[in-house]
Parts: C-alpha cells; structure tokens; sequence
C-alpha cells in the first residue's frame, strides 16, 4: 500500500509518502492529513481534490513545511523533492525551496498582496531574493512576466498598488510571482474559488498555459471535479485526510473506483442530462478529524456500506491501469 | 459659502489616491477641528520658537544680572526675572528647546522601539511572545514617572539621561499597542504567501508587516509627546532631570520660585503655564490627528 505508485510509475519530481499531519488541539489530535502517498512527474498536473476540511491545503503547506507548528505538526513521512527529502532540510535551506523550487498560488488573490507595496516591488522583491537580479534586471523580468499572465501596459501597472487590480487581475499578478523564478513546481490551492465564475476559466487556461510552456508541474488543489478534468492528469480524491481513489483524470471520470467520488461526480450538474434531473448530493457531514469512526472513513454516508467498512479499513487496491481505490466493494454501479 | 464651495470640483480628486495638495488638506483639518488646529498652532508656534531661540530672545537666559533679581513683569522683561536676575521670557524660550528635544527624541524612540518588539513578538508567537509580553507586564505596572525616576536614580542627572529615562516607560506601552495591529496583519494571507515566496523572517516583519502598522504608530508618536513633555517637567522639577543652569520648564518651578511664591509669583506661573499649555495643545492634536485617521485604518 505505502509504495504503490513506484510499482508502476517511475520516479517522479516529487514524492510525497505517507505523509502525516496532525494538530494537537486541547480538543484532541485532529489528523488532518493521515498518510498520504502521491506523486509528481516532471511537468505533469496533478489534481488534490475533496470538500473543504479534508486535507489539501494542509497537505499543500506540509510540502512547502509551513504549517502552522504549534498546533500542527508533521509526524511521519517523506517528501522527496528533487531527491532530497524536504522534510530533513534546515529552516536555510527550506526557505531557498520556498518560491524558487517550489512556489504557491493562493486561494484569495484579494488579500495575497500586500496593500502597501506595489505590485512592482513584489514582483521583484522575489526575484532578488531568489535569483541575485538588481533592481533594473528584475524589473525588466516583471514587465515579461506581467505580459505573459496577460496584464495590458506593464510599465505602468507595476508602480500601481493591489488596490488598484481586479481580483482577476491580482490572480495573475500572483501567477507571474509564483513563475517568474522558474520553480519545477506549483501549488495551486483553489486558485479560482474567490473569482468571478466568468474569470475561473481565464485563469485556469493561463495557468495551464504557461505551466506547459515553462514545463512546471503543477499541484492543483480543487473542490470542482469539472475543472479536474479539463485541467488535470493525474487525480488523487482525498477524503477525511486519506488518499480515497488515485488515477489518471479520465480513468476517474469514466470508472470511479469509490463511493465518494461517485457522490463528488453526482452533484456536479451536468449538461449533457435533462435540465430537469436532480442534483444527488451526498449525504451527512465529514466526520471528525479528531474521532474518526473505526473501519473506513466515509462509511456513515456511503450508500454501499455493509459490516465488512464498519470493522476494517479498506485497502488500497490497484484497480489496473495506474487506477487505485481504497473501497472493499470490486465494482461500482457506472455512471448514471 | 459659495467661496467654500470652489474647491469642490478639486476635492472629488482626492479618493483616487493619496491627497496630492496637502494645503487643501490642511485647511479641511482646520474647519473639522478646530480645537486640533488650534493645538497644532501651539505645537508649531513652540517648534519655531525652540529653532529660532537664538534670534528672538531677548537676553542670554543663563546671563545673572544681580542689579535686575526678582523684577515684577514689565517693560524690560515682559515675564520678569527670578533670583538671579536671569529672564524668564529668555529662559522659557531656551526651555522649549529643551522640551521638545527630550518630548521628540523620548516619544521617537519609546514608539519606534515598541513597535520593533511589538512587531516581533507578534510574527513570532508562541514562546518568544509569551516570555516579552511578561517582561513588558513588569514594565508597564510601574507608573511612568516612578520607572523614570528609578532609571534616573540608576543613570544620573544629564539630557541625554533624561532622554533614555523617558523613552524606557514608553517602550512597553507603545509594544502592546503596535503587537495587537502587527497581530491582526500577521494572519493575514499575504503574510503567508510572502513565507511562501521564501522571505527570511526579517524581510516580512520589517518590509511586510512594519508598514502595515505605520498609521497607529504615528498617533502613538504624537500622543507619547505631550507626556514625555510632562515627565520631563516633572523630572526637573523633582531634582533628578536636566540639571542647573539649563534653561528646563520643569527646573524653573523649583528651587527660588517656591521661596519666593508669595512675593514673585511670576516665576512659577509663567514656566507652569508653559507646561500646561505645551502639554494641553499636543493632546489635543494628538487626538484630533487619531480621530483624522482612524476612519481609514479602519477601512484599510
């Protein structure tokens, strides 16, 4: 279970395994990330999906070791990055990863960037940092990469502060940061929640785009599955802090291997079904991080629990095809 | 009223950006304020005063003229003259330069010290916080004028001792208030997003959050002067301040104008008035210049 992808693909930009993040809580240990294993191949996009609160972005800052310690802390794992394990780094050494190797698309464009410098000091201030580029140096990479995220007049708009950009715009104000030192990865953690529904698919495109062109790999962080599959090639579905299902996007899309991904693909509205058809929510809450329920984690709202989930967690089985599932059930109904 | 209602055109300009006319601005704090413009009168009226000294006074206030002692206010000298014959007006304008030396220089390091501390205890957290905020405790449970005197029981008399005196009980006090806002810029995203960018942690507390925390740092700035003003009266006064012959407020209610309180009372009230006046005027600009910004802290 713990190696399973190394059986099948070779070894990838970066290797997180089974990674373990808890938060120690007067109110208990709250697993927030409980052994988690995927990988990264070389310019590849691979997807963490789930509902909020089961683990993404902890397992997104546990890469780039910035969560938040005390309370959380990771316990168990290895993140390989490179070939080297990020986790025996120094803070030194850590922090040049940071931005350089390995850099971060937030949620909120809207509170990413400092009110009180302007766009242009931000841009550059990176670059200096990482790359030893003056002044004028960096400021002429700037105006390439403000261009290149599709911003009109750079010039101009670097001496402008954030309050002056859209949300759409401080988007790819924070894509052509996260670019421009060349880093082999980006964490993109639900870069499109906060925009416009109109400006998602813009930025999606521009991210997708320029992470071919400068052959990035890309961690792209979702609760949408529409967007996993127009922008993903590899899907991990996480549930409770677990890897659920693991596979290529269309190999998910087409046949999914477990319950919970069945019930994600159900409440997205489809346009190839009568506009008439119900939505098929799933049922019940996540559970509690801090008291998971014995056996498998999604057994409360599965439709297809039996005795077997309720006394032994499933394992994680290869469904064929660099397609796995943790579910004891062989075969799901298909799509309706 | 139709005078007033010309620069309207002029005054829609100035969302967009920073006020660029800083005249208008002015003159707008002046009808909103009036008792803040009246407080900023006085504050300017004293720093002019404490520069140009040397030209407007009439007498050497360290010149005795034992022909001239306790002289009633007059002709000659307009605020009469103490035990020694010396001025009072001359010794009162030398005085105001000794107040606001020591009421800048305590308040702009106290604050300015304190938000430094502030700031790192609040990026920081957790343990390096819990053990500054204790010592900022102890600090801060010593009245302001009991700590000063200890310091100057410790340091000795002297100007640049006063200084240091004043400037540690402001240290904590500006601490705590810049720690609150530094703590409610430190969670936010773009906090987090600059660790993620790799910055080493001097780079965001200095170039990141500092800036954040500039506009309740000023209204400190301006709030601590009136009372390190006071302190340093009350300094002199009590005997462990600057020291005779310095022309100080503080010093020249002391010593002969409590002798002679009955018979040249003018030696005490001119110097106290100076104080009180000093004092009253940078509280209310201080709070006029707070109520002036706070609306756009708030919406920041």
């Amino acid at each position: 279970m713990k190696e399973f992808q190394s059986r099948n693909r070779p070894p990838g930009i970066l290797e997180v395994k089974d990674l373990k993040t808890y938060f120690f809580t007067p109110g208990g240990v709250v697993k927030a990330v409980d052994g988690v294993s995927f990988d990264v191949q070389e310019g590849e996009t691979v997807a963490l999906v789930g509902e909020s609160g089961c683990g993404k972005s902890v397992s997104a800052l546990s890469i780039l070791q910035l969560v938040p310690n005390p309370p959380g802390k990771i316990v168990n794992g290895r993140i390989i990055f490179q070939g080297r394990d990020l986790r025996g780094l120094g803070g030194e050494e850590m922090r040049k990863v940071r931005g350089k190797e390995i850099a971060m698309v937030f949620q909120e464009p809207m509170t990413c960037l400092n009110p009180v410098l302007t766009i242009g000091r931000q841009l550059t201030e990176t670059m200096e940092e990482h790359l030893n580029l003056r002044l004028a140096e960096a400021e002429s990479r700037s105006v390439e990469f403000l261009k290149l995220v599709g911003i009109p007049d750079p010039p101009k708009r670097l001496r402008q502060y954030p309050h002056q950009f859209s949300g759409g715009m401080r988007q790819r104000v924070m894509i052509a940061m996260a670019l421009s030192c060349n880093p082999r990865l980006i964490l993109a953690d639900e870069p499109t929640t906060a925009l416009d529904v109109t400006i998602q698919a813009q930025i999606l495109e521009l991210l997708k785009r320029s992470t071919r062109e400068m052959k990035v790999a890309m961690i792209l962080i979702t609760h949408n599955l529409g967007v996993v599959a127009r922008y993903a090639d590899r899907v991990n579905v996480m549930y409770a802090g677990k890897v659920v299902e693991s596979g290529f996007s269309r190999e998910i899309y087409h046949q999914p291997g477990h319950p919970y991904t069945l019930g994600l693909l159900h409440s997205v509205p489809r346009l190839d079904e009568p506009r008439k058809a119900k939505l098929d929510p799933i049922e019940g809450q996540p559970p509690d991080l801090a008291n998971l329920p014995r056996g498998c984690s999604f057994r409360p709202r599965c439709r297809f629990a039996d005795d077997l989930c309720a006394r032994e967690t499933p394992p994680f089985r290869d469904l064929g095809g660099d397609h796995f599932s943790s579910c004891w059930r062989e075969e799901l109904p298909r799509r309706r | 009223m139709e005078a007033h209602l010309e620069p309207a055109p002029g005054k829609k300009e100035e969302p967009r950006g920073r006020p660029r006319h800083w005249p208008r601005g002015v003159l707008r704090f002046c009808r909103q304020r009036p008792l803040g413009a009246v407080g900023g009168g006085v504050f300017l009226i004293m720093v002019l005063t404490a520069l140009l000294a040397d030209f407007i006074s009439p007498y050497n206030p360290l010149q005795t003229n034992y022909g001239a002692m306790l002289l009633p206010p007059g002709g000659q000298h307009w605020m009469g003259t103490d035990a020694f014959g010396r001025d009072i007006l001359s010794r009162i304008i030398y005085g105001a330069r000794t107040a606001l030396l020591v009421g800048f220089s305590a308040s702009f390091f106290g604050a300015t010290l304190g938000a430094l501390i502030g700031v790192i205890c609040a990026y920081f957290g957790g343990k390096t916080d819990v053990v500054i905020q204790r010592l900022i405790e102890i600090l801060l449970s010593f009245p302001m004028i009991v700590l000063a005197l200890a310091m100057m029981a410790v340091l000795g008399t002297g100007l640049l001792n006063v200084i240091v005196a004043i400037t540690i009980p402001l240290v904590p006090r500006s601490a705590q208030v810049i720690r609150s806002s530094a703590l409610s810029i430190r969670n936010l995203p773009y906090v987090d997003a600059a660790r993620a960018c790799g910055f080493t942690h001097s780079r965001i507390m200095f170039r990141h959050i500092l800036p954040n925390v500039v506009a309740p740092y000023l209204i400190l700035l301006t709030a601590y002067l009136g009372g390190a003003i006071l302190t340093e009266a009350s300094l002199s006064f009590l005997g462990v301040g600057v020291a005779e012959p310095t022309p100080a407020w503080g010093l020249m209610l002391k010593g002969a104008a409590v002798t002679f309180a009955e018979t040249a009372p003018w030696m005490a009230i001119f110097p106290g008035l100076s104080i009180s006046a000093a004092v009253f005027a940078f509280n209310i600009f201080g709070d006029s210049l707070r109520d002036e910004l706070d609306p756009k802290l708030r919406t920041q």
